[in-house]
């Protein structure tokens, strides 16, 4: 067999005694540890690690790594996710000694390298979004998002305008992050789309007053539809003294096209492991760099890049800053790696890239648009949402289908969001993709579609080739067992007679 | 669908079961088929000062967690803790053995703007069309 | 250009199919006033300059392979074993997305749940999350969980907790209802335990205090977590990783949550990230915790299957109490610390951290016997500690540099009362010719 079916833990693996990496541990000082550390301030709890030779190591993890999906293995048509692929000269440079071996307090002069590449980068950013400044110290989109709920926060407080209570998001958006505006006690209103499904006019004015903080946008938006009058909307917004929020998750369907600081947004996050290929890592590290403008420079987290004639370096006037969002200075690894897809795809590439995206996703729209009902029926953008409501009544939902394409090996598109759609599908092919990848996954969905009719349960019951299937969830809900000691606890108790789980 | 006809009803899908002063809580039929399966519950603490509308617990499924909102107004006599290690109670027997919480009433007559069974079908009705 | 296969002969085919002529049909949707950008970036290189253009740019970096380092302060210089490289360049793992679907990603949430048993096991408490952005941000949430947790206003923050963390902590906290109170530290280096007692009060919702500190002391926290649970209070703490596989567990001292950078465990200096933020909390908090946790289950075949779980926490919004920002989480790095200590396993991990006691300790002993140098301190460290100069600091670096040394971080920088004193980081990469030669150039100081 190729793929493992071996499903222990390491800490199931191994032997007492085995090693796997020595170090030559001699102490250079006179005394050992016992005599340095005083008995009171050691630790008494063994540590209950594997023990395992260097090759059950590396067996494990590649065995591991086998049962993954991923963009260098297959086709992920995941909708606000831009799973395009990771270049590997990024992942060459990222790894280089020169950048990974440099401590984050060496001194400005003894780092001109990596700062010039955080300098260059936010001037990239600034020349894509044609916002005035960023700050690359978010780590995430999320983090982004509360940077950005932060810089909206201390405006209005700026500003002795403490009347500001509301964030408005559209229904479709990705609720946001309804954490980060709790944290200022701000309370989330969601208007209603519009027949087209994009924000209703009438339901902003309506909900639009001088206790709205702020709108949140994502443009296109997550039907991958353009709003066409987002001028008139961010011209509302403003006038009513609030501010708009960015969320950058489709920047994908822009490079070149259009810019959110031309369409009248204030702050802006990007997602660099969306749009500028960062690999997704199973789970990150990613970074969300804020772009604002020029007004709200003074509130970016410290310290920002500067360059002074030739030299590159970090100002730290606080000012009004909003503070510190991590340590040091920010995910350099991976701003790194988007300065290098930058500098290889240059301007014209980069216009190229979404040009490709929004032709990828108008052609798998035109050629699906025959077997499932796409939501909204006109040309889309970098993305698109099919809906199968109409197989309720066979039973099967969106995450069916998503199960199903598993087992012809491609990654599932994101289901069941956004939610103004029933049973939604959300499709992002990206530029990276060959029409014939295309063509293949619109064979894939025929068959599927076939399938629903002909023999739904071959849907329900998928994914049928796969190392695992359907694991129960509500189990590991109820009864969570989440380290190796749960799972001795719970062999304990099952031994003893006492309700069992894994 | 069984909505017992001894017990009241709120708007939010919770019931209460009055005896005296005291008042038993719990979510409707209809509610525990819209959670599905319950995974675990957040209840309100001994002694705890509940409002009428305003949320008292937290009943989570696998991918949310809603808040249930107390009938009536007054202090929290009696948690229902065998949910702890069986929360699929809530589904199983929301009625009896799935109960929430128990509160002293400090408004008695807030019992008489609860929902009768009749009306809270007829409200069910209503939202599934 | 790079990366993108679509041909002219692909656009004409899809362009039939879409019954249009230009690529401009499909975005008429975009106002005009928008269109006409022109992107101030420079023409794409080809990959041969790209690397050239790359191996120039790195020269103006300084590294540990062109001068001896004696630098830490949250960021440390720790042997990484090839494998842990190697393993994580495995595409299906950093090209892997978010294990949404658990069937098509085993291998990530398995790794994820080892790593969650890893940090349970060094922090001694019941469970870990899947990671933070750092240590700071960590630290941050743990704040957080403790506010809502016993509803309460105040976070009492130790001093010695790392600048930067505090300063987190600070902007987490702005604009909230809540507040940090900074508890002071004694001359020595440790928590001054009576201004502790001075400031805990009935708001005090968590003592934050971090081990071994800034300034490298591993505290006695004798008593502390139970006059803080008498008090309603819960204790953070916040540990260099490492440290733990010699040093009392948090759950040993009693604390409710234990957070901290996990940069130590295989992951790169890299200039401050990407790093691995830790959470551990006692079992009573699980419910409360940030962040993605892999759990373990069967599947409908009763196998062993992995997936994501406790997922509704992420969305409920509770309006009047503060609440967790939802965390991506840092999944290559958390894997990148799974290998490592998979590969240094039981005996490899407490040897490197025993190796750390001995290399700081010892270079402190032979710092003392320079001239014009005191370490003011014997008290136990992990690997690093305070010197203090006669001379200016900016002198000592300045001349240690020019001999390709790091002598070490300003401290005066981050505390003003001390000036001229710096922070001294040695870890198992030193030898003792390292030390020696340290030594002679401060002796030529």
């Amino acid at each position: 067999m190729l793929i493992s079916d071996d499903s222990r833990l390491s800490f199931e693996k191994g032997s007492p005694g085995r090693r796997g990496i020595r170090l030559n541990a001699a102490p250079l000082g006179a005394k050992g540890l016992r005599d340095r550390l005083p008995a009171h301030l050691l630790r008494k709890r063994p540590l209950v690690l594997p023990e395992m030779s260097e090759l059950e190591v590396v067996r494990h993890f590649v065995n591991l790594s086998r049962k993954n999906f991923s963009i260098d293995t297959h086709f992920y048509p995941l909708g606000s996710c831009t799973m395009k692929y990771n270049p590997k000269v990024n992942e060459w440079a990222a790894a280089h000694p020169a950048f990974t071996q440099v401590h984050p307090f060496e001194g400005d002069d003894a780092a001109q390298g990596i700062l010039q590449v955080y300098y260059e980068t936010e001037q990239y950013l600034k020349a894509v979004s044609g916002m005035d400044r960023f700050t690359l110290q978010p780590s995430a989109g999320a983090h982004g998002e509360l940077t950005g709920m932060m810089l909206v926060h201390a405006w209005h407080e700026s500003r002795g305008d403490s009347r500001r209570r509301k964030i408005l998001v559209p229904d479709s958006s990705h609720g946001t992050n309804p954490a980060s505006a709790a944290l200022f006690n701000y309370h989330v209103v969601e208007l209603k789309s519009n027949a087209r499904g994009r924000v209703d006019l009438d339901e902003l004015r309506a909900h639009l007053d001088d206790e709205t903080a702020c709108l949140m946008l994502t443009n296109p938006n997550t039907l991958g539809l353009f709003e066409e009058d987002i001028l008139e909307i961010t011209k509302l917004v403003h006038e009513k003294g609030a501010l708009l929020y960015y969320d950058g998750a489709n920047l994908n369907a822009l490079l070149g096209l259009a810019r959110p600081g031309d369409m009248g947004f204030d702050i802006v996050h990007i997602n660099l492991h969306k749009t500028f290929s960062t690999p997704h890592g199973g789970g990150g590290p990613g970074s969300g760099p804020v772009g604002v403008k020029k007004f709200l420079e003074p509130f970016l987290p410290r310290p920002l890049a500067a360059k002074t004639g030739d030299r590159y370096h970090w100002v730290t006037d606080p000012g009004q800053s909003i503070g510190r969002l991590r340590a040091f200075y920010g995910n350099s690894g991976i701003i790194l790696r988007a300065w290098v897809y930058i500098r290889m795809m240059g301007g014209p590439g980069l216009l190229r890239a979404s040009q490709d995206a929004v032709l990828n996703a108008n052609y798998l729209r035109a050629k699906l648009k025959n077997i499932f009902q796409v939501a909204i029926d006109e040309p889309c953008m970098h993305e698109f949402v099919l809906t199968i409501r109409g197989a309720k009544k066979q039973g099967i939902h969106a995450g069916d289908i998503g199960k199903r394409l598993l087992d012809f090996g491609i990654h599932a598109p994101t289901v069941h969001f956004p939610l103004v759609v029933e049973e939604a599908l959300m499709i992002e092919p990206t530029e990276t993709e060959a029409k014939e990848v295309l063509d293949h996954f619109v064979k894939v969905m025929g068959q599927i579609g076939e399938e629903m009719i002909r023999d739904p349960d071959l849907i329900l019951q998928a994914p049928h080739h796969l190392p695992i299937h359907r694991p129960d969830e509500v189990l590991a809900a109820r009864k969570p067992v989440l380290s190796y000691r749960d799972l001795l606890r719970e062999k304990m108790l099952a031994a003893e007679g006492a309700p069992v789980s894994p | 669908m069984n909505f017992p006809k001894e017990l009241k009803y709120t708007k939010t899908h919770e019931w209460a079961s009055k005896k005296g002063n005291l008042v038993t809580v719990g979510i409707t039929q209809y509610a525990q088929g819209e959670i599905s399966d319950v995974v675990f519950v957040e209840l309100p603490k001994a002694a705890q000062v509940l409002v009428q509308g305003k949320p008292a617990a937290v009943v989570e499924s696998v991918k949310a967690a809603f808040d249930i909102y107390s009938p009536m107004s007054g202090k929290v006599t009696r948690m229902n803790t065998q949910l702890e290690s069986k929360p699929e109670l809530v589904n199983q027997d929301c009625y009896a053995q799935g109960w929430l919480f128990e509160l002293e009433l400090s408004n008695p007559a807030e019992w008489d703007a609860l929902m009768a069974s009749d009306a809270y079908e007829a409200q069910i009705q209503q939202e599934h069309h | 250009m790079s990366y993108l296969p679509l041909t002219e002969n692909d656009r004409r085919d899809m362009f039939e199919t879409l019954g249009i002529s230009s690529f401009e049909e499909l975005v008429r949707s975009i106002p005009a006033s928008l269109r006409g950008v022109k992107l101030d970036i420079p023409e794409g290189l080809s990959e041969l300059e790209l690397q050239a253009l790359l191996e120039r740019l790195g020269r103006k970096n300084l590294t540990t392979r062109d001068c001896l380092s004696f630098l830490g302060g949250g960021s440390y210089d720790h042997f990484i074993p090839a494998a842990v490289s190697q393993i994580i360049s495995r595409n299906e793992f950093y090209t892997a997305y978010t294990p949404y679907q658990p069937e098509a990603s085993q291998g990530t949430l398995q790794a994820i749940f080892e790593y969650q048993s890893f940090m349970t096991e060094l922090t001694g408490l019941d469970v870990s999350n899947a990671s933070h952005y750092d240590g700071a941000t960590s630290l941050a949430e743990a704040a957080l969980l403790a506010l809502r947790q016993t509803d309460r206003a105040t976070v009492l923050v130790a001093r010695s907790v790392h600048p930067h963390y505090r300063e987190v902590l600070n902007t987490y906290l702005k604009g909230t209802p809540f507040r940090a109170v900074e508890v002071a530290t004694l001359a020595d280096g440790r928590l001054d335990r009576a201004d502790f007692e001075s400031k805990l009060g009935p708001q005090t919702a968590c003592a934050v205090v971090q081990s071994p500190n800034f300034f490298g002391v591993i505290e006695d926290l004798d008593g502390m977590s139970d006059r803080l649970h008498a008090a309603g209070s819960l204790l953070v703490m916040v540990c260099h990783p490492l440290a733990l596989a010699v040093m009392k567990s948090p759950g040993e001292w009693g604390a409710d949550l234990a957070v901290g950078e996990g940069q130590p465990l295989g992951i790169p200096m890299n200039y401050g990230g990407p790093y691995l933020g830790y959470f551990s909390a006692a079992r009573s908090l699980i419910r409360r915790m940030p962040g993605r946790l892999a759990g373990m289950t069967l599947d409908s075949e009763g196998r062993r299957a992995f997936c994501l779980t406790l997922q509704a926490r992420e969305q409920h919004i509770r309006r009047e109490r503060a609440a967790s920002n939802i965390c991506t989480n840092q999944a290559l790095c958390a894997l990148a610390a799974c290998v490592y200590m998979t590969l240094l396993g039981k005996e490899g991990v407490r040897e490197a951290a025993e190796m750390n006691v001995d290399r700081a300790h010892t270079l402190r002993e032979k710092i003392a016997g320079v001239k014009g140098f005191s370490v003011g301190t014997n008290l136990p460290v992990f690997n690093e500690f305070v010197v203090r100069s006669s001379k200016p600091f900016a002198e000592v670096d300045k001349k240690l540099r020019a001999a390709n040394i790091l002598p070490g971080i300003d401290l005066g920088a981050f505390y003003p009362e001390l000036r001229d004193h710096f922070l001294v980081c040695a870890t198992e990469t030193k030898t003792a010719q390292d030390l020696d030669r340290f030594v002679e150039a401060l002796k030529q100081c």
